[in-house]
């Protein structure tokens, strides 16, 4: 199931972008120019660029957050473009796990409530998480657990008290959580040191291969790219 | 679901959010203390007065006749003979008079004269008549009624002998030790003026202002002096006037100031008290425009506090964001918090003034014969809170659509 060869057969692919044009500002050159991208359901993808080349701008289109001003933006077979903001927003709920480069707690939530947040938003991912661990927070113990921050308080833990690279490991959780069939993370390691970088990548394919979710993975760090099915360079593709 | 969330994010910031709710909750304890002040002062001034159809007195301007002869404030200006009274009574609208002699006061509270038809005839409130709680009416030798926070402040019984001193307080040099007045009896409280006042008969009055130093520098005078010596006429002040039917009102006041004999004045205390609360009002209004300023400054600082969170908390926006929230969600989390500093602060001041008003209830009712007219909020006043709390909602939608166009603008790109 894990194995790259069984969901690269998979026909339908999670994400695909068709002549996709995006430009920050009616008045600016465009951001973004993809005729065709595509990502493969349980393909684990590093994609790296330059800064500045539009890595971020993409995720936000996968996201839903944005749209392109033409062009076909699909995820999991749905078109986004069409959607309403509001579907958009709710499908970025249901089926898109995000973890960030940084200060990705909610500082007045717990540890726990943290991870679950998605759940709040998401009745399919609090079912999948309901289903997986008895209750939502039960869920978001095992994951945490999983990931290597089994504390004794996780409960009343502050979150700004943890460590960068326990907050990382937070964040992918909640990335987890209710297993969305993508996850996408925008250089969530650049804040940790060699060996938890390392560490970390290791936990989120773990993750990703128990539920063949598909993770989308943006970094500078080449030496991070071996383990990947696939690397991409965004100016490959994206050509403005 | 957001709202739990803005809790949580108020909770987290509580020392700011409690400084918030604070400055909120004192504005609305001053705003709501203002108008229960108000309010209890026009109930009581009006229970005062409530029935009393005229009030006749040597030519004054009303206002100021109605706060001598019935509240104490102010000195009257002349006398009325006594065969005016006498006139005014024998009037055929006219079903009683209750004669009135004022100017003199013991240890800081009125000496009133009057006659036995005041604890017949008089009426405060809802057409109560007075009650004793102790003794009775004008009986023996020299009588004294004492109103009831009087009564506790200076600590008489029934039987206790009392010396009045014409004019001055407790510094009279001018004492009647041969001539003190015993207590017969003690009103009840009625939460008006009458509380605050020691009743005597005009009689006794009268001998008390006879000149005190003649006695002194005449002693073969002062040993003539007695009970049965020529009572002098008695002078009056005011005569509250109780008409057989209160359309004739108009008429007999008309007819009144009108008076051939001397210049009197005859007000209809409800209008006078009217006129009053007109004069009153300017300065009423000024302190309630200054509590609904300290109102305004509260949400205001509500205001500061949450725009001044709102760019530190556009990374916050991201991450719910990421996690599936609109930005409408975003909108509702900001409303929420301001919608919940706004109720807090209103439900502490409201509690505030709620729990001063019932612990100070019996001080406001002695001290200053107010009773606080229920302690029920008001439909006025739940409704002014209401629109606190509206207010609030709505000046939190300021930081809260800020943040809904940061967050259309950011959408998940988190930039330091
Ligand atoms: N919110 C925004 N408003 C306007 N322009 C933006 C915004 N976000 C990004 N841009 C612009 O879009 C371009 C691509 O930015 P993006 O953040 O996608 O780059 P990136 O590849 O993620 O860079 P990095 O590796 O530094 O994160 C940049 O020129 C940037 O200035
Ligand atoms: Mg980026």
């Amino acid at each position: 199931m894990s194995s790259p060869s069984t969901t690269a057969a998979s026909p339908a692919p999670a994400i695909r972008l068709e002549r996709v044009r995006f430009r920050w500002r009616a008045d600016s050159p465009l951001t973004l120019a993809i005729d065709d991208f595509r990502l493969d359901a349980g393909e684990r993808v590093f994609l790296h660029g330059p800064s500045g080349s539009g890595k971020s701008t993409l995720l936000s289109l996968v996201g839903g957050v944005l749209v392109p001003e033409a062009g076909d933006v699909h995820v999991l077979g749905t078109a986004l473009t069409p959607l309403s903001a509001a579907a958009r927003d709710r499908f970025r709920a249901d089926h898109v796990g995000f973890v960030f480069q940084m200060f990705n707690l909610v500082p007045y939530l717990s540890l726990v409530d943290n991870v679950t947040l998605p759940c709040l938003f998401s009745r399919a991912r609090r079912d999948r998480a309901t289903s997986a661990g008895g209750s939502v927070a039960d869920e978001a113990a095992r994951l945490l657990d999983r990931l290597g921050l089994g504390l004794a308080d996780i409960h009343t833990r502050r979150v700004a008290d943890l460590s960068v690279g326990q907050q990382q490991r937070v964040a992918a959780a909640r990335a987890l959580i209710g297993a969305p069939e993508i996850v996408v993370a925008d250089e969530p390691t650049s804040a940790l040191d060699t060996d938890h970088r390392e560490a970390f990548v290791r936990l989120l394919f773990e993750e990703c291969a128990r539920h063949g979710t598909t993770l989308l993975f943006v970094s500078h760090d080449a030496a991070l790219a071996s383990g990947f099915d696939r690397t991409i360079r965004l100016d490959e593709v994206n050509r403005p | 679901m957001m709202l739990r969330l803005a809790a949580k994010s108020l909770w987290h910031r509580r020392l700011t959010a409690s400084l918030v709710v604070l400055s909120i909750a004192l504005a609305v304890t001053l705003l709501m203390g203002v108008e229960r002040i108000r309010g209890a002062t026009r109930t009581s001034f009006a229970a005062a007065v409530s029935g009393t159809d005229l009030i006749v007195a040597a030519r004054a301007s009303p206002v100021h006749l109605l706060l001598f002869s019935v509240f104490g404030i102010g000195n009257p200006t002349n006398n009325l003979a006594a065969a005016t009274h006498r006139d005014i009574a024998a009037r055929p609208e006219v079903a009683w008079t209750i004669p009135i002699a004022l100017g003199d006061s013991h240890k800081g509270y009125r000496v009133v004269g009057t006659s036995a038809a005041f604890f017949q005839h008089f009426r405060y409130g809802e057409a109560r008549a007075l009650a004793f709680q102790v003794g009775g009416a004008f009986a023996g030798d020299d009588p004294v009624i004492l109103g009831a926070a009087a009564a506790r402040a200076l600590g008489y019984r029934v039987g206790d002998a009392v010396v009045l001193a014409h004019g001055a307080g407790d510094v009279s040099f001018a004492l009647h030790d041969a001539h003190p007045f015993r207590v017969a009896g003690i009103l009840q409280a009625t939460g008006t003026p009458v509380d605050r006042a020691l009743y005597v008969p005009l009689q006794g009055l009268a001998e008390l202002h006879r000149p005190a130093n003649d006695d002194e520098a005449d002693p073969l005078a002062a040993a003539m002096h007695g009970h049965d010596a020529a009572a002098p006429e008695a002078t009056l002040t005011a005569v509250f006037v109780g008409l057989r039917a209160r359309n004739q009102a108009l008429g007999v006041q008309r007819a009144l100031n009108e008076w051939k004999g001397e210049a009197l004045t005859a007000i209809l205390p409800a209008v006078t008290l009217q006129e009053l609360w007109e004069i009153i009002g300017v300065a009423e209004n000024a302190l309630l425009a200054v509590s609904a300023l300290a109102v305004a400054v509260g949400l205001g600082s509500m205001l500061v506090a949450l725009l001044t969170g709102a760019n530190e908390r556009r990374r916050e926006m991201a991450i719910l964001r990421s996690a599936g929230a609109t930005p409408r969600d975003v909108f509702t989390l900001m409303m929420g918090e301001a919608g919940l500093l706004a109720l807090v602060g209103v439900l502490l001041g409201a509690t505030i003034v709620q729990a001063t008003f019932i612990a100070g209830e019996s001080w406001l009712a002695s001290r200053y014969g107010l009773t606080t007219g229920g302690l029920v909020p008001s439909g006025r006043e739940l409704v002014s809170l209401g629109l606190i709390v509206i207010a609030g909602i709505l000046i939190g939608a300021v930081p809260a659509y800020r943040a809904y166009r940061q967050s259309l603008a950011d959408g998940m790109t988190i930039r330091l």
